[in-house]
């Protein structure tokens, strides 16, 4: 049957362009790199039967709650647990004296994050007991009896307060391995990146523009929530089935405090709804675990909505200064920028969100003179780390702000002053680092102006205007009048996998082997499927390096080396890439399997190029020189190996210059909305994006991680935003009714352009994709709105009262 | 924590008699967040799913008796005749989910600012029927709202129903919202046209503590569309009108600061919808009397 | 308390429930039907969508008393619902592969979530089914901006909508093909 005209046209002529990378073993197998085969899970998804961490459940298990702070930063003078205790059908009260071990702090890279509160809190809802028992409503009323007894200290909220000489310290006596280079202690890391000499450059800029840009705390605002189930095994250790990002990481942190070794604390993906970055700290991991252990019972904890916003860092909030230059004929002159982020009470990733601020902080534009700083805050607001885009979306929305405003000094074309300054494969970026790749900047902005523009008024029908189309929508809150259509273009780059020197790397197991007399191969990796379909690209790589149809993908644990994080937009790259050098090695081990069993039967065996094709054992010409049931049959061929890529290096800490990322990812919006402006209410007609994806090794995911992107970028610049009281540091709307994140009728059309150009030094020449769109969607729809209302609009998300002059 | 499940309407009154504090749950759009999120933890529940009479609604006479219970969906879907600033207003309630299950009841028990209904009702003009084992008053709608989710009913009482004047002229409704479904109210503003008294009434949700009418608003449109002669003459309203009517209705609003809008938005955005809603409506009249004529 | 009631054409009984529980924590939590997602548990999200006597409801907002005697649909009974509707006999054929699900009889709406790649991370999706499977038996031809309205209350992070988009439109002309 033919599929109904989709207004999601892939590739906008049907298919990627470019020039990918040309694939030989593998190509005449079906269902291999560069189909759109389909999820491994989705029957399971849309049957209801895939087990989400919040759905696992275990004969006589109880369940976990959290007691969180209800101040943002107090000295804790006392705590009484003994109602609490003394409740029927309680199984446990635990705080900071009960942890088993003298580790009792945790953290991605600096541990300074307290399992439990230890005689102060630090921010609005911070752990301080925990409870277990036999039914969640126990266990909320038996951890409301605990009695906290709080001496409220004086906040620290932002750079002023932060760093003024009295403030108090979020972390006195600190030891981690930024304080050397800080002005402050409550600077927790500070990244400049200084190429040429921005200074004389400036005085050589026939135009200059300045802005001060805000934007605001994101939440990554995942539907499935924290959730997990600690089962206590025989052997005193426990397994702990986990809705995460990365197993290993998780581990790491947790064996320490729980006083286990690694092996004792065995750990399975459970299925999770979404991530994109908020699940890249612990969450309910130490405390499962340790009730698990204390009880002797398995114990399941899952959060609410309300305690979700509590229980995961936010995108750094982040107050962004920026000087560009130009001269008369357009070019940059020089770009001078001081990026402040707002870390919050704990670490996580802030110091690797710092680096990435810096580093991507021009944008994908040759400037030869850059003058950056770029430092996160230790504050008593909320934690921030990481969330899709890492540091890089804040910078865009604020350079793309700028680049519109100096095109428009310098009086050019605002997509023909990108493409005049847009870098390109053999430019260098401010951190020295030459980009050996290919960087269509141009390319992707000229192909997002070319697409077609959507319909003018198209709200309008025989029947009167259809509220459903315009903005306000179902409120029905104009039909026509005040209503302004702006266009806005943006483009953005941002760093694919581990920077800065860090080991990136993964681990797969494949193991080929005869089931039910068919070649079947297995893939064992630790990746957390997160929803971007990691899984289904690995299996397509397994067929196409091996030749077979039928792939298996084994749950992912920590019986198998570590994959790294869902993150970073790195998975398809790295574990990706290890699938395809253990299916290498493999092959290679059948085909030697082969030339034992039966190379005396055919001279080619020894001679030929070898391929695995279509269960078969074919030589580079087409002939078929064996089943591979027959090589494999009673000898089962199991790999497993770790892969990394090209190693990075860490930025200089005075002068940010180094090889820090492997490889860049670009993407390029054009948004068109519709602004009541007498209302300040927008409506986001269409947001067409495109992108270089290397080589898309799925299509179908492609596109769903482009368009997903797009709307989260969408939803930061009209309507998400974690308000924080600044007087007290509590957050004010921690919950779907005050956080609003876009429904259906708020996002548009997104139809998507992709490229292809290779990347040599990738698997299959593939970019990591799932970021790029975050980051350019949001400085479009910003621009968009400023093109339709000529407000200069400095902060996002932008609220009605900053389009209607009533903030 | 008791679940009290009356089969009938004279069993939910002899319940809520015997347990003032009883929280009574119907569609529990409202009720079973609190609950869920550990708000609420009410002694008794009392279930009114099962009172069929709450589910009904009668048309004859001049008004709609409108069971307190009616989800907003079939209010949208069999109302909009004699109540379209209602069916308006019921259309832009959260999600269709929501529509399906919560009534006009809820948002009065609640009495939140942010309800939906309040608006359309008070511009339509309208009692809430409110019933006891003592028995039943009317409460007009104007005195029901007594402060900031507070209403006039009696611990022993329960909303049967709400008499909702049938619609004698064109109404409108709109609210504003950051999102383009499934939002609460930053404010909200309902007008209905009464030609046969000749009167405007207005309602402001979301705008001060209550849900409140733009009295002075609705005086100075009354005298100056008298005046004018415009309910005669079927002309445009002069734009000098429009205008100070919408600062009036504006200059009605007692709003506050909160995490959803600031108070100088939510005062100006009621000036838009009031100027905009008015044009809607008098234009609709307008053609109603060309037709007619 | 004891709650009675059918679930997907089968009579269930649930023993001391809380009477502030939810029918969506019933189903999950004592009758072993976690179909139904716990996103947000306010109403603000659409992923515990279940049809209550036939009618489109979050089951985290119905207590579970008031499901007493009632008859209700999920994720889980959605293919043999509207298997029923399109008026064809329940027909499983063979066995199904308990780990990819593979040999499942779908409705038309869950094939098409598949096919169209409207599933990244799933959590929002039996939601979303729901919906949409009620919207297509209410109106088989659907304009995108009837689309959008009736799953305006369904929320998703993952896919920006596009993708649903497809499915829905792929599900109706299925349908109306093979009416």
């Amino acid at each position: 049957m033919p599929f109904p005209k989709l207004s999601t046209a892939f590739g906008q002529g049907g298919t990627p362009t470019g020039v990918p990378t040309k694939i030989t073993q593998g190509s005449r197998t079906r269902g291999g790199v560069g189909e759109s085969t389909l999820r491994p899970d989705g029957i399971l998804k849309v049957t209801g039967e895939f087990a989400y961490s919040s759905d696992l459940w275990h004969e006589d298990m109880l369940w976990g709650q959290i007691l969180r702070s209800t101040v943002a930063h107090a000295e804790i003078l006392s705590i009484d647990t003994s109602e609490a205790l003394a409740t029927p059908g309680v199984y446990a009260v635990m705080t900071y004296d009960d942890l088993p071990t003298e580790v009792r702090h945790y953290g991605l890279e600096i541990q300074d994050t307290p399992v439990l509160a230890h005689g102060k809190v630090r921010h609005h809802g911070e752990p301080v007991a925990i409870v277990a028992a036999d039914h969640p409503e126990i266990a909320r009323r038996a951890a409301a009896k605990i009695k906290v007894e709080y001496k409220e200290l004086p906040i620290v909220t932002g750079e002023a307060s932060a760093t003024a000489p009295d403030a108090v310290l979020v972390h006195e006596n600190r030891t981690d391995r930024y304080i050397g280079h800080v002005p402050h202690p409550n600077i927790l890391h500070r990244q400049p990146i200084i190429r040429g000499n921005a200074e004389q450059a400036a005085r050589k800029a026939d135009f200059v523009v300045r802005g001060e840009y805000h934007f605001g705390m994101q939440d990554q605002a995942f539907l499935g929530p924290e959730s997990g189930l600690a089962v206590p095994e025989e052997d005193g250790g426990v397994h702990l089935h986990i809705a995460t990002q990365w197993l290993h990481s998780d581990l790491r942190q947790m064996a320490p405090v729980l006083g286990l070794p690694p092996e004792k604390v065995r750990m399975t993906l459970a299925g999770v709804g979404g991530a994109f970055g908020g699940r890249e700290d612990l969450s309910m991991q130490i405390h499962a675990c340790l009730l698990a252990l204390r009880t002797g019972k398995p114990v399941k904890i899952v959060y609410n909505r309300f305690e979700s916003f509590f229980g995961h860092v936010h995108r750094h909030p982040a107050t962004l200064s920026y000087e560009h230059g130009a001269t008369r004929d357009g070019r940059l002159t020089h770009v001078r920028a001081r990026i402040v982020l707002d870390g919050g009470a704990y670490a996580s990733a802030s110091p690797a969100v710092v680096g990435n601020a810096a580093s991507l902080g021009v944008g994908p534009y040759e400037v030869d003179h850059v003058d950056i700083e770029a430092l996160a805050l230790y504050t008593n607001n909320p934690p921030c780390g990481a969330m899709r885009g890492f540091g890089a979306v804040q910078a865009c929305f604020a350079y793309e702000a700028q680049m519109d405003k100096l095109a428009d000094a310098v009086g050019m074309d605002r997509v023909e002053f990108r493409r005049l300054n847009a870098m390109s494969q053999g430019s260098v970026m401010p951190t020295g680092q030459r980009v050996d790749s290919p960087a269509p900047v141009a390319e992707l902005l000229r192909r997002v102006k070319a697409m077609p523009m959507p319909p003018e008024r198209q709200w309008e029908s025989s029947e009167g205007a259809d509220v459903r189309q315009l903005p306000g929508g179902l409120s029905n809150t104009t039909h026509g009048e005040g209503v302004v259509r702006g266009v806005g273009y943006a483009v953005g780059i941002k760093n694919v996998g581990f920077s800065e020197g860090f080991d990136d790397y993964s681990t797969a197991r494949v193991r080929m082997e005869v089931v039910a007399g068919e070649p079947v191969a297995t893939v064992h990796t630790a990746m957390a499927e997160v929803g971007q379909g990691g899984v289904t690209v690995l299996a397509q790589i397994a067929r196409t390096e091996l030749g077979v149809a039928r792939v298996t993908i084994h749950p992912a644990d920590t019986r198998v080396g570590s994959a790294g994080s869902t993150s970073a937009s790195r998975q398809t790259y790295v574990t990706g890439g290890a699938v395809k050098h253990a299916c290498e090695l493999v092959r290679e081990k059948v085909l030697e399997l082969g030339r034992r069993k039966f190379g005396s039967r055919h001279p080619a065996w020894a001679t030929a190029g070898l391929l695995l094709e279509g269960g078969k054992v074919v030589t580079d010409g087409g002939e078929v020189l064996a089943d591979l049931v027959d090589v494999v049959r009673g000898e089962a061929v199991e790999v497993e190996e770790e892969w990394r890529h090209r190693p990075t290096e860490p930025f200089d800490p005075r002068t940010g210059q180094g090889d820090g990322h492997v490889q860049y990812s670009f993407a390029a919006h054009r948004a068109v909305v519709e602004v009541d402006t007498e209302l300040g209410l927008v409506k986001v007609i269409e947001l067409a994006c495109a992108q270089d994806v290397g080589k898309a090794l799925n299509p179908l995911s492609v596109a769903g991680q482009i368009q997903g992107g797009t709307a989260q970028g969408l939803g930061i610049a009209v309507m998400e935003e974690i308000v924080v009281d600044p007087r007290t540091a509590k957050v004010r709307n921690p919950s779907f009714t005050d956080y609003l994140i876009p429904t259906i009728l708020d996002t548009p059309t997104i139809p998507v352009d992709v490229l292809e150009l290779a990347d040599d030094h990738a698997p299959y020449g593939l970019r990591g994709v799932g970021e790029a769109p975050t980051l350019s969607s949001t400085p479009a729809v910003l621009a968009a709105i400023r093109d339709a209302t000529g407000l200069e609009l400095n902060r996002t998300p932008v609220r009605p009262e900053h389009l209607t002059g009533t903030a | 924590m008791d679940f009290l499940r009356p089969a009938g309407w004279e069993e939910a009154l002899a319940a809520k008699a015997e347990h003032p504090t009883a929280v009574p749950i119907a569609g529990g759009t409202d009720v079973m967040v609190e609950i869920n999120f550990d708000h609420r933890r009410p002694a008794y529940l009392l279930d009114l799913n099962r009172i069929p009479e709450l589910h009904e609604w009668e048309t004859g006479g001049d008004h709609v008796r409108l069971g307190a219970s009616v989800p907003y969906t079939k209010i949208m879907e069999n109302l909009r005749a004699e109540l379209p600033g209602l069916a308006l207003a019921s259309h832009t309630v959260a999600s269709p989910q929501i529509r399906n299950r919560g009534g006009v009841g809820g948002n009065l028990g609640t009495a939140s600012p942010a309800g939906d209904a309040h608006p359309a009702l008070l511009a339509a003009g309208a009692e809430v029927e409110a019933e006891s084992v003592r028995g039943t008053r009317l409460i007009p709608i104007d005195e029901f709202y007594t402060g900031v989710k507070r209403n006039a009913l009696q611990p022993d009482e329960l909303i049967r129903a709400v008499r909702i004047r049938k619609a004698d002229g064109p109404q409108q409704f709109s609210k504003v919202g950051t999102r383009n479904a499934m939002v609460i109210a930053v404010c909200a503003f309902g007008l209905a046209l009464h030609p046969g008294t000749r009167t405007v009434r207005t309602g402001i949700g979301s705008a001060a503590p209550t849900p409140v009418r733009a009295g002075a608003a609705e005086e100075f449109l009354n005298a100056a569309l008298e005046e004018g002669g415009f309910w005669d003459s079927g002309r445009g309203i002069t734009p000098s009108v429009v205008r100070r009517f919408a600062e009036l209705c504006a200059a009605a609003c007692d709003p506050i600061d909160d995490v959803r809008g600031t108070a100088g938005y939510r005062r100006h955005a009621v000036g838009v919808m009031a100027r905009r809603t008015l044009t809607w409506t008098w234009e609709s009249y307008r053609d109603a009397s060309k037709g007619g004529a | 308390m004891r709650v009675n009631l059918t679930v997907n054409g089968r009579p269930q009984q649930a023993d001391d429930v809380w009477e502030g529980e939810s029918l969506l924590y019933v189903l999950r939590e004592r009758l072993g039907l976690p179909g139904s997602k716990n996103a947000c548990e306010q109403g603000e999200c659409g992923s515990c969508t279940v049809r209550l006597d036939g009618v489109l409801v979050c089951s985290c907002l119905v207590a579970a008393g008031q499901a007493e005697g009632r008859e209700v649909v999920t994720v889980e009974g959605l293919a043999d619902h509207a298997g029923q509707r399109a008026g064809g006999t329940e027909s499983r054929t063979g066995g199904t592969d308990p780990r990819t699900g593979e040999g499942t009889e779908l409705s038309p709406i869950q094939q098409a979530f598949i096919d169209a790649g409207a599933v990244q991370c799933g959590f929002c999706t039996p939601g979303l089914l729901v919906a949409a499977d009620e919207m297509l038996e209410r109106n088989p031809d659907p304009t995108d901006e009837d689309i959008r309205e009736a799953l305006s209350g369904n929320l998703c992070r993952c896919t920006g909508y596009e993708k649903i988009m497809d499915a829905v439109r792929l599900a109706a002309a299925r349908q109306s093909e093979g009416s």
